[in-house]
């Protein structure tokens, strides 16, 4: 039998669109963690705990929305977790002084021993995922699934690129927000609380990684799995450095990585052969230092991007 | 009331006991949590840091433990101290493992004092090989080590999964993802007849020592401090930034990438999945434990390899997860790292201005 021509383009547009869908799913947890760390480090503090703070915010969300059954009440308490995990760094980087880069890293550690425990007694167990926004039967016009056919978190992240974009371009405390992060001393001699700021920032960052991070075990993946996101949080990590700490590039690079994640997803799904599973599974981080690379290279005609007080301490010491 | 005084100069005495006092808050942080969540926390805590070291029959456990780290912490340390960020040590120390594996694999019919040599040159520049491509992205280009050297791990580990799944399988493993058992040339031999403590162990110690030689008694180890902390004074004193950054990438490479080697020839005997533990980012926690100095991380190394000894007596004791000493383990990080503001400033008890003489 033979499909009528109508029939069969309709099929291509469908295969296409759930192919952007699926883009857009795999690019929306980068792009929070990244867009929060983006604030954070425009307030002059790099941390590098992303990866643990999304595991933190996955864990969160997964344990209370299988316990309340509430979608909702688990991407709350995700972002919850990202901020009390945020809050421990900025304790000991801004309250103690201690070394932003090793305390990132403490916290990375922290997030994967913390959600291992807590998600032991979930391992396997599954949830109905977070569904779309607005339900409908698409089959008619299945392009239209790409506008509408998203769940609210897709749509939120968009949203949130946008205010971000504005608030720190426009508005009176985002250019507090970056002179804090460009010159911190300065800032506190026009009398700006830095510190208080600062942990603001650290706080937004974590909201979004632990959101960001909810996004795994909520959305992709219903289910909960032992260091869910994969290194994901470095990833976008390296996104923030790729974007040149401006949020319009954050969502391009965070939809390139989208369309890279699907890529492997397409090709593992048709059975390619002559490339390995492994290989595959190897290309996001490849492609993380290919681009952080290219960059680099770009860097050289651009100058500098990153904030001037990146890292360092305040008061310094 | 008290208040925090700024010390004028970092306390001696602190840079010391501060890792103690961390140890103890992170005893008594997890007596209250893992008590909180429904275990016997005293029973867990005791199990974790007390049992290893009282029962005789678990030193030579906490010695094959300690090896690695030590190792790996030795690299790590050398390049915090010169400002450099290698935080893909996990890599690094799988690659080192495959390398050597890969010369096992090779000689595998053949017999020779020789081999196991061969194996650890294999792992040393393999490891090297993999913190090359870190190195050259930050000197020509200034791409951060910490997240390239970080993305390579996971590189490292999906090529290892290939490889015990596909080329290197053995056809004899009943489809297993595993390689070959070393030989009996190939395997580290014990210290002494029937000991469980292979001679990695030993040489552990012996690269510590070395590596306090070289920092602290030679103009290399000079030039890392001075780059690490000073990088302005450096370029003055005419140290070259980008070749201290090139030789400790590369000698932390090489040492992880020897662990790797010791590991997969000692404990393992073979390659499988189970191969990355972790052991690359435990030994930053090592480091820091010990203060970036090669004797301090022979301590700090004992301390991480209580907890994962005692996490397993722990397991079976009072049935705590084995992910409880992973938390264990972040604790004592951030415990170490809050208690380093005691070296730079002190508790004091409030004083009213002092009146001014009449």
């Amino acid at each position: 039998m033979e499909n009528a021509p109508g029939e069969g383009r309709a099929m291509t547009a469908a295969i296409l669109v759930s192919i952007f869908m699926t883009l857009a799913a795999a690019a929306t947890p980068i792009l929070l963690a990244s867009l929060g760390e983006l604030v954070t480090e425009k307030a002059g503090v790099l941390n590098l705990g992303v990866e643990g703070m999304m595991l933190c915010g996955a864990v969160a969300g997964f344990a209370v929305a299988y316990s309340t059954g509430s979608i909702a009440l688990g991407l709350i308490a995700a972002t919850l977790a990202g901020v009390a995990a945020a809050m421990i760094f900025a304790l000991l980087t801004l309250g103690l002084g201690s070394n932003q880069v090793a305390t990132g890293l403490a916290l990375t550690i922290f997030g994967i021993g913390a959600s291992s425990l807590i998600g032991a007694g979930f391992v396997g167990r599954t949830i109905t995922r977070l569904g779309p926004l607005f339900p409908a039967d698409y089959a008619a016009h299945p392009w239209l699934r790409l506008v509408f056919g998203h769940d609210a978190i897709v749509y939120l992240s968009l949203a949130l690129v946008l205010a971000v974009g504005l608030f720190l371009r426009r508005t009176k405390a985002g250019l507090i927000l970056r002179a804090v992060g460009e010159n911190a001393d300065s800032a506190h001699a026009i009398g700006y609380r830095v510190l208080a700021i600062r942990t603001a920032a650290t706080a937004f960052g974590g909201a979004l990684a632990g959101l960001g991070g909810a996004y795994f075990s909520l959305a992709l993946t219903p289910m909960w799995a032992d260091r869910l996101t994969a290194g994901r949080g470095w990833i976008a990590l390296a996104l923030v450095v790729f974007a040149a700490w401006k949020p319009g590039r954050l969502l391009i690079g965070a939809y390139l990585f989208g369309a890279v994640a699907t890529f492997e997803l397409q090709a593992k799904a048709a059975g390619w052969s002559f490339i390995a599973p492994e290989v595959l599974a190897m290309t996001p981080y490849l492609a993380t230092i290919v681009v952080l690379t290219m960059m680099s290279l770009g860097r050289r005609i651009g100058g500098r991007d990153a904030p001037a007080c990146l890292g360092k301490p305040f008061p310094a010491s | 009331m008290l208040e925090w005084r700024r010390r004028r100069e970092p306390s001696k005495a602190m840079l010391y006991l501060s890792p103690l006092i961390a140890i103890g808050l992170t005893m008594l942080t997890g007596m209250l949590v893992f008590g909180a969540i429904g275990y016997d926390g005293l029973r867990a805590v005791t199990a974790i840091f007390i049992t290893p070291l009282i029962e005789p029959q678990r030193w030579a456990d906490l010695g094959v433990k300690a090896a690695p780290l030590i190792m790996v912490a030795l690299g790590l340390a050398i390049g915090f101290r010169a400002n450099v960020w290698n935080i893909g040590a996990e890599g690094q120390y799988v690659m080192g493992a495959i390398a050597g594996t890969g010369v096992a694999l090779l000689t595998h019919d053949m017999t020779g004092w020789w081999i196991l040599p061969a194996m650890a040159l294999g792992g040393i520049l393999g490891g090297a090989a993999f913190a090359a491509l870190p190195a050259l992205l930050k000197v020509r280009l200034q791409v951060s080590e910490i997240l390239t050297s970080l993305m390579l791990t996971y590189v490292a580990v999906q090529f290892l999964y290939y490889l015990v799944r596909g080329p290197w399988k053995d056809p004899d493993g009943f489809n297993f993802p595993q390689t070959k058992m070393f030989s009996a040339s190939q395997t580290l031999p014990a210290v002494a007849e029937g000991s469980l403590v292979h001679v990695g162990v030993p040489l552990a110690i012996l690269l510590a020592l070395i590596a306090w030689f070289v920092m602290s008694k030679t103009v290399a180890g000079y030039a890392v401090r001075v780059v690490g902390r000073a990088p302005a004074a450096a370029r003055h004193g005419g140290f070259d930034a980008n070749r201290v950054t090139w030789a400790v990438l590369l000698a932390g490479g090489g040492l992880a990438g020897l662990a790797g080697l010791l590991e997969a020839a000692g404990p393992f005997g073979q390659l499988t999945p189970q191969f990355p533990v972790g052991y690359g980012f435990t030994a930053i926690i090592v480091a820091f434990l010990g203060r970036l100095s090669p004797v301090g991380i022979v301590f700090g190394a004992l301390v991480l390899a209580v907890t994962y000894v005692g996490g397993e007596i722990a397991q079976s004791t009072v049935r705590l997860p084995s992910a409880a000493t992973g938390m264990f383990q972040a604790l004592l990080l951030f415990f170490l790292l809050a208690t380093d503001v005691l070296v730079r400033w002190r508790l004091a008890w409030k004083t009213r201005p002092a009146k001014v003489a009449p």
